[in-house]
């Protein structure tokens, strides 16, 4: 394309992204279309890619394409393979598109489309695709190591066992959370639990149908899979409407987290052929379907946003969650703007696949990219139904009240009308009983999801079947996280404890695995238990707690990228990624102090206590009240401890920092030798 | 037609990545064995170590 016209087409983009900005922060008491939502994030992320990462890849980071990759020098055919970029761009995004894009949003969009939308989209431009992709470019030039190892070799010790620290909390916190996610949505539906719990038998009928009858065809079978649960789907409705089944399926939340948590140990401790690999492949082709099927629900039915652009909650007041929009939007939204999860994806199996340095950036940025596209679209559906509804499914019961007229009418106080015979009639077309108080954003999430499904396909006929398929999809989705981090948390705790007595280290030692399998489903079920019994339903202390945990872990990979930055005399440089490390810190730091600190008892963990423990003396049940106190100083202890922890690691990393640009210490990188690729001149 | 031919050939190529079937190829050319249970079976516990650890994200 001659240079004019380029510039031309490019001009053209980032006026029309301008102009699909202005549109959704400056419309006011009107609907709009999220087709605006649509344009602005496209152009965004076309001006982001197009410049800024090469201005990353050409300037800052300097790659090199006749640089031999890991996957060059080290192939084995197993870990180390040379593989196409479309394939590891596919493979690296299946690994990072997880729960957090879809439920961070829904609960975000309590302050209107705004904040969320400008926070997703300059979040992942300038933070989230920059840390997935410097870290994924310098782990493939130390040999795929690990963001714990880069921490430890570039920064110290310290850096090192803090990065340990916090991947372990950020586990069980996130397992806790998203197990609770799961029994919000499925508490009391019976359609929901049955189509859920076959989803076990099928991941086992699947494992043995891949070792014994069709071995390494996992296409095939993950085909047969879906297809099983589609039919338990269908078998949903049936249960549902059945008395003496539906009363076999209808648990209460307590029950369901019991079922979970048994459930963890399980799966952490049986092969991983017969259920967790299996279930990991049916969630992956379910997942990558819906976002597909979701953008094209989008596209083809170009849904109005009725949420407005920004609510009244702005002051902290939102009945979803408390918190003001600064720092709890940014920590509410978490991955689907930058998510610290992703360094260990960008430091774990993809610098391995990765063939020439220059791919890094179209795998790196490029994914982050697709996953806050996902993002965008869980605000859509979010804000596409009526605010009313949304507020009446995602706040809690202790907020606005359990009884329908009571919380229809408390909401409608608010500024969002809803009536009690609304909420029931959306609950009829879904197939359920009742859609209040369903805490946590899959709820939400499944009816706008729903709503545009069934208005590009099927009409208001098969409305029950898409919400089911929807809430099914994300508890999928969210049971092979949590079979997934039990393993992999398993593991984390039995390599620390191998170096104190080997055999807790064997992987293979039943005693081990039990005692570990039971130490990690425990620390994860407890948070579980406790959202359960939390009155405020549990997700307004624990996702944030999550958001913080996760934004921290970022802290902690920007150190490590800066740091890097600055040992390879590349200081002037040092901004791209210390800019988002300072904007992280002030956001964390500052949703840590509200969450510990702050007089409101909606918010700060130990304001609420100094509540409960004035109101211990006429409680009926002083034994609950006791409980939950505990809880709030366990929560406040746990976020204290991790900004401790980073704090510690933001010090040490400081340190170097100044030693290396001061000269006291000779800056020297831990990158493996260059050596020059065979591949050179072979097109990419 | 040429570009719909190889954006499919692409995206089954992703799918087979994603879904361990490549890995599974190139464990029967490295062993140099036809596909079996057996050699699947070998190739479960040979691969058991990476995919328990890997991390599934947020």
């Amino acid at each position: 394309m001659p240079k004019q016209l380029r510039a031309f087409v490019w001009t053209l983009i980032a006026f029309t992204g301008a102009a699909a900005l202005s549109v959704i922060a400056l419309r006011r008491g009107e609907t709009i279309s999220a087709l605006w939502l649509v344009v602005a994030a496209g152009c965004s992320y076309a001006l982001g890619y197009r410049f800024y990462s090469r201005f990353l890849a050409m300037k800052v980071l300097v790659l090199d394409p006749v640089r031999a990759t890991p996957a060059e020098r080290l192939e084995n055919g197993r870990d180390f393979v040379r593989t196409n970029k479309w394939v590891v761009f596919g493979h690296h995004f299946a690994a990072i598109a997880g729960p957090g894009p879809l439920v961070g949003p829904v609960l975000a969009a309590q302050f209107g489309y705004l904040p969320g939308t400008l926070w997703i989209l300059a979040g992942a431009v300038f933070g989230g695709c920059v840390q997935d992709f410097v870290i994924l470019l310098f782990s493939v030039r130390r040999d795929g190591k690990s963001l714990t190892e880069m921490a430890r070799e570039e920064i110290g010790k310290v850096g090192g066992a803090i990065a340990y620290v916090s991947i372990l909390a950020i586990i069980v916190i996130l397992l806790g959370v998203a197990a609770l996610i799961v029994v919000n949505a499925l508490k009391g539906s019976p359609w929901g639990t049955f189509t859920i719990a076959m989803t076990i038998p099928i991941a086992l009928l699947m494992g043995l149908y891949l070792r014994r009858i069709r071995p390494g065809k996992v296409l095939e079978t993950s085909v047969l899979g879906f297809v099983l649960v589609v039919l338990a789907i269908l078998g949903g409705q049936w249960v549902s409407q059945n008395l003496v089944w539906a009363q076999w399926f209808t648990l209460s939340a307590s029950t369901l987290a019991l079922v979970i948590i048994f459930y963890g140990f399980a799966a952490s401790a049986l092969p991983v052929w017969l259920l967790l690999a299996p279930r990991d492949y049916l969630s992956t082709f379910v997942k990558l379907g819906v976002i597909f099927l979701l953008a094209a629900g989008i596209l083809l039915v170009r849904p109005q946003l009725h949420m407005p652009a920004l609510t009244r909650f702005i002051d902290g007041s939102g009945p979803v969650f408390a918190g003001n929009i600064f720092p709890f939007a940014f920590i509410t939204i978490a991955c689907g703007a930058i998510s610290g999860f992703h360094s260990l994806i960008s430091s774990g199996t993809t610098p391995k696949l990765i063939a020439r340095e220059t791919e890094a950036r179209m795998v790196g940025y490029g994914a982050m990219m697709a996953e806050s596209m996902v993002a965008i679209m869980a605000m859509i559906a979010a804000c596409a139904m009526q605010p009313g509804v949304y507020f009446a499914i995602s706040s809690p019961a202790g907020v606005v009240g359990a009884a329908p007229e009571a919380a229809a009418t408390t909401i409608s106080n608010l500024g969002f009308h809803v009536t009690a015979s609304d909420m029931a009639a959306l609950a009829r077309s879904v197939g359920e009983q009742t859609l209040y108080n369903r805490t946590g954003g899959a709820p939400a999430f499944a009816v706008g999801m729903a709503q545009i499904f069934s208005r590009s396909l099927g009409g208001d006929a098969v409305m029950a079947i898409w919400y089911h398929f929807a809430l099914m999809f994300e508890a999928l989705f969210i049971l092979t996280v949590l079979d997934a981090g039990t393993r992999v948390g398993r593991f984390m705790v039995q390599d620390a404890l191998g170096h104190w007595w080997r055999p807790l280290g064997r992987t293979s030692w039943y005693p081990s695995i039990l005692a570990t399998s039971a130490l990690i489903v425990g620390a994860w079920g407890y948070f579980l238990w406790q959202g359960v019994k939390d009155p405020l339903g549990g997700i307004n202390s624990l996702w944030p707690l999550f958001g913080i945990a996760n934004q921290l872990l970022a802290i902690v990979a920007m150190c490590v990228a800066t740091t890097i930055l600055i040992k390879m005399r590349r200081a002037r440089y040092a901004p791209v990624t210390l800019a988002p490390l300072c904007v992280l810190v002030l956001v964390t730091f500052t949703a840590s102090w509200h969450k510990i600190f702050d007089a409101n008892p909606r918010i700060g963990f130990l304001a609420h206590a100094r509540l409960l423990t004035s109101q211990m003396a006429s409680a009926p049940k002083p034994g609950d009240l006791a409980r939950l106190i505990l809880n709030d100083r366990i929560d406040a202890l746990v976020a204290g401890v991790l900004v401790c922890l980073v704090s510690l690691i933001l010090l040490e990393s400081g340190l170097v920092w100044w030693r290396v640009l001061s000269g006291r210490n000779e800056a020297s990188i831990k990158e493996s030798a260059f050596v020059m690729s065979r591949f050179v001149g072979e097109e990419a | 037609m040429r570009s719909a031919i190889d954006f499919w050939k692409t995206a089954l190529a992703v799918l087979r990545e994603i879904f361990d079937e490549s890995a599974y190829a190139r464990f029967l050319v490295r062993r140099a064995v036809p596909s079996s249970t057996a050699a699947y079976a070998e190739f479960l516990r040979e691969t058991e170590h990476t995919r328990a650890r890997r991390p599934r994200c947020c």
